[in-house]
């Protein structure tokens, strides 16, 4: 492609250069003149409705939109005089005439746009004598509410909808001063419910079910942290208010456009957070008394696991101990439990519910360089080739990422499924293949034709197949997606198709940091960075020598527990009984400790219960599925809990472990405290007051992960990643898998993909009031009626 | 079928001559609606299909236009215009006769599904105001007695 000549155009006196064909209104904002406007969007189709743009051009004869005009060299152009003051006040006017001025109850009272923009140019006195048009509000779905006076038909929720999510689910009926924005059921939606189209309105005419008429903006804090569920990792902003119970997180949004899922939320990540308060939420620690689950204090909780557990070890060894990590803990909490089960249970029976098989992943890719993507690679790869998974539904920014580089960048998509997926729609070639031929796929793509006879079913002909290879190995810098329908030995052979043109590769996992508790060595075979236990490693130098026997995968902990060789189970964040069929009955004589949010099935089975904090109320970082990894901001503290990284560290010093040993604190970076007297007194609580507020603690606390996260950058090869850029707020790519050294798989692994939908997400959707009522509502038999006549 | 099979292949034969297959959405809904007399929701849905729309969309185009219609229309639909050439010249007394005599408001339809009645805005015939369009046909110059003998003539054409 030719290359795009920089243009340089005068804005205001102002020398702007851009390159050619760059919107008006574009250039201005790149030299900070901001020309307002309501219907236009970035990365949107033009609308040019609101009129608010209006700048003068010279020797043009009216004034002209910036949002529609591109730059051309030599343009003169004024975006402050009285003529376009004049002219936005009146299109304020205009908008207002029909507006209700309920500002002082309207949920986008504080950040709406039409309001500074009144502010800013002032019609606040009306010239009309006619009553303005009431209409009531109305509920469209349990998210999504309706306030039809408030609108000023931007479109930009219908645009949104249709080329954003490619659901198309509002449009506008009617015309002129009756236009209406509808939904496409007649009086409901039937949507995949992400809120986008109340996140994007400059109003308050789209409001959320889960958030409206509860608070104000400037009421809450703001923080931006991770969401808690899929596998990509959206950077969700919290709103926070204080409560009787610590804290009420009162909305989740996006207002920090800067993450990797840009202008992107899904229904779990804007709503999705309220299981934290839950009234089936654990809050206090739980020990099996006359065989029931008895409220009791923490002391007395910790002290009753240390003392067993050392007696366990200490009588039957560590290798009567299993340990099951978790999908939805942080990097450092992963990492300190694998090592508090190597170097403190003195076991190796260490695993996780494995969604995908991220160590075979490790194993195919070992020691090549760039060969994983980002999920910022997926929104500008020229091509990109996805293979089993289903994004829509359980990888929902992914799927936007695709549709927008589809849309914006004219990227072409090829889909392999078994089934026919919603992103086909976007995809310059679909194939579908039966059920579980996914390996065959992959051997066709490396050149054994013989292979296609099993794909194309009973039709024969495998023109389309040859054409997909053909078209696939003449891309350069594609981007390979694959889900769990692939594992072993097949990812080495799609590893090595890909890598003779240099593509870069992304392994689907479910959950949070799925991707994490692999890369922290949430493995009976694997330390922390795919490192093979009985290979060699420097773990060794720092935690003392470590068995270099192969621990129990999860699968044969279940078969020991059933042989009566299971003497301690020790589970946190996750459910065994449920997502591996783990029998209850094989754990009767086996002592359980289960650290938790809520009483799940694998629980109940506990004779001690530790309530958990959830993410959303502990610091920390998470990687996400291709393995960018992101800073977790605490949002505020719930009574009665514990993160799962305190309650690990002081179960280890019970069990009498020196606890600098497992987490080096008090090490490295010192903070100032300053002095208890004199002049400077009270800068140590001040200091700490700021190191607070920024989610800092001073490292003098065996329960700062910071400290955690030190070792894992010093020890995990590939986590090598600037711990500026973090802090910052940015994802830092980490190379886990590359640097990996895992050596040989033996046998296979049992790999369970969650198959969560848009509204489910393990343990924490099933506590979700919104994704509960969603689930209810689609339920419920619907009426159908038409709004427009 | 929900449209006649003559017609669904002229729509198909047609759609070709456009450069996108929304193009002809308009054209293929007021045939459609001539021939059932309204758009129905099958009807809609049918056309939403061979476009590639959505239903929405579809319906969005409808309600854009007042001269289509999503409910069942009289056998006759009585247009009377009361835009400025026609109010001057009695249009709306004209439209006020056709109300006690159809016993029907604006937009409404009689019991025996003879006559709607609509009140619409310029139908472009104000040389000849006031005027009335039923169907496709023109009635004009029109007085009270005038209009009973054109709603007299329909009546007994049923």
């Amino acid at each position: 492609m030719a290359e795009v000549k920089n243009v340089t155009i005068t804005v205001d006196g102002k020398q702007v250069t851009a390159p050619a064909g760059t919107l008006l209104i574009e250039a201005c904002k790149a030299v900070g003149i901001e020309v307002p406007s309501f219907c236009y969007y970035p990365g949107l189709s033009l609308q040019a409705a609101c009129r608010m743009c209006l700048v003068r051009i010279e020797k043009m004869p009216k004034l002209q939109t910036a949002c529609t005009v591109p730059i051309t060299d030599g343009m003169v152009v004024a975006t402050d005089t009285d003529e376009i003051r004049q002219a936005r006040k009146s299109m304020i006017e205009l908008l207002l005439g029909n507006h209700p001025l309920d500002c002082p109850v309207c949920d986008a009272g504080g950040e709406c746009e039409l309001q500074d923009m009144t502010f800013k140019y002032g019609a606040a006195e009306s010239r009309y004598m006619e009553g303005k048009l009431h209409k009531e509000e109305q509920q469209w779905s349990p998210v999504v509410f309706f306030d039809r006076p408030r609108c000023i038909l931007c479109y930009r929720c219908v645009r949104v909808c249709g080329e954003g999510m490619d659901v198309s689910a509002l449009g506008v009926q009617l015309r002129g001063s009756s236009s209406v924005i509808a939904p496409n059921e007649g009086d409901h939606l039937n949507c995949e419910e992400c809120g986008m189209c109340i996140d994007i309105c400059p109003v308050g005419a789209l409001t959320s079910g889960a958030y409206r008429y509860k608070t104000r903006p400037w009421e809450m804090k703001h923080v931006g942290t991770i969401c808690t569920h899929c596998g990509d990792g959206c950077k969700t902003t919290l709103g926070v208010r204080r409560s009787d119970t610590g804290m009420d997180i009162v909305r989740g949004d996006n207002r920090d456009k800067s993450g990797i899922n840009g202008d992107f939320l899904c229904i779990k990540g804007r709503y999705g957070f309220d299981y934290f308060d839950h009234k089936d939420r654990l809050r206090q620690p739980l020990v099996r008394k006359d065989g029931k689950l008895t409220p009791t204090t923490w002391e007395e909780a910790i002290e009753h696991v240390g003392k067993r557990l050392r007696e366990i070890r200490d009588s039957k060894g560590g290798q009567s101990i299993g340990v099951i990590g978790s999908n939805r803990t942080t990097n450092e909490e992963n990492y300190l439990l694998q090592k508090f089960a190597r170097t403190v249970l003195g076991t190796n029976n260490i695993d996780h519910h494995r969604t995908a098989d991220f160590a075979g992943f490790a194993r195919a890719i070992a020691g090549k360089e760039n060969i994983t993507a980002t999920m910022r690679d997926v929104a500008s790869a020229p091509a990109i080739l996805l293979i089993g998974n289903n994004p829509t539904e359980r990888h929902p920014l992914l799927a936007w990422n695709i549709r927008t580089n589809v849309r914006l960048n004219q990227g072409k998509l090829y889909v392999v499924n078994a089934q026919p997926i919603k992103l086909q729609r976007q995809a310059a070639r679909f194939v579908q293949i039966p059920e579980g031929r996914e390996g065959k796929l992959v051997a066709f793509l490396n050149g054994d034709d013989a292979a296609a006879g099993t794909l194309t079913g009973a039709s024969g002909s495998n023109d389309a197949l040859k054409q997909l290879r053909d078209e696939l190995k003449a891309q350069k810098n594609l981007v390979i997606i694959f889900g769990s329908e692939l594992n072993g030995a097949d990812i080495t052979a799609l590893v090595k198709f890909g890598s003779a043109s240099g593509a870069k590769f992304i392994c689907l996992g479910d959950y949070a940091n799925s991707r994490g508790a692999a890369d922290m060595g949430l493995y009976p075979d694997l330390l922390p960075g795919y490192v093979a236990i009985n290979g060699p490693h420097k773990y060794n130098e720092e935690w003392g020598s470590l068995s270099k026997t192969k621990g129990l995968p999860l699968q044969e902990m279940m078969q020991a527990a059933k042989a009566g060789k299971l003497s301690a189970l020790y589970v946190v964040g996750s459910n065994p009984v449920v997502d591996y069929n783990f029998d209850p009955a094989a754990l009767q004589n086996t002592f359980v400790v289960v650290q938790e949010l809520f009483l799940t099935e694998t629980a109940m089975l506990a004779e001690v219960v530790l309530p958990a904090a959830s993410a959303y109320e502990k610091s920390g970082t998470f990687t996400n599925t291709c393995g960018d990894l992101q800073l977790l901001k605490k949002a505020g503290d719930i009574s009665g809990i514990k993160s799962d990284f305190e309650i690990i560290v002081r179960v280890a010093e019970r069990m009498g472990t020196e606890v600098r040993r497992l987490v080096p604190f008090g090490s490295g970076v010192r903070a100032d405290m300053g002095q208890t007297r004199g002049a400077q007194s009270g800068e140590a609580d001040r200091h700490s007051v700021w190191l607070t507020a920024n989610n800092l603690e001073p490292r003098f606390s065996p329960f700062d992960p910071y400290a955690m996260l030190d070792e894992i950058q010093r020890l995990v090869p590939g986590y090598e990643f600037s711990r500026l850029g973090l802090l910052a707020g940015n994802d830092q790519h980490v190379n886990a898998a590359e640097r990996s050294n895992a050596g040989v798989a033996e046998g296979l692994v049992q790999i369970v993909p969650a198959n969560d939908t848009l509204f489910t997400s393990g343990t924490l959707g099933r506590y979700s009031k919104t994704l509960n009522n969603v689930l209810e509502n689609r339920r419920a038999p619907q009426n159908k009626e038409v709004m427009a006549d | 079928m929900v449209i006649s099979d003559k017609l669904d292949k002229f729509f198909d034969e047609k759609m070709k001559e456009y450069p996108t297959k929304r193009g002809f959405l308009v054209p293929m809904l007021l045939y459609t609606q001539d021939e059932l007399g309204y758009l129905s929701d099958e009807a809609i849905a049918h056309l939403a299909k061979k476009t590639e729309l959505t239903e929405l969309e579809v319906r969005n185009v409808i309600s854009y236009y007042s001269l289509l219609h999503t409910k069942p229309m009289g056998k006759y639909h009585v247009q009377v215009c009361t835009n400025i050439s026609c109010m001057l010249r009695g249009g709306e007394e004209i439209l006020e006769h056709c109300k006690s005599k159809l016993g029907i408001g604006h937009k409404q339809t009689t019991a025996d599904g003879t006559f709607s009645l609509e009140e619409v805005e310029c139908i472009g015939a104000c040389s000849w105001a006031p005027a009335v369009q039923v169907n496709y046909d023109f009635h004009e110059n029109l007085t009270n007695d005038k209009m009973d003998a054109v709603l007299e003539g329909y009546r007994k054409k049923r």
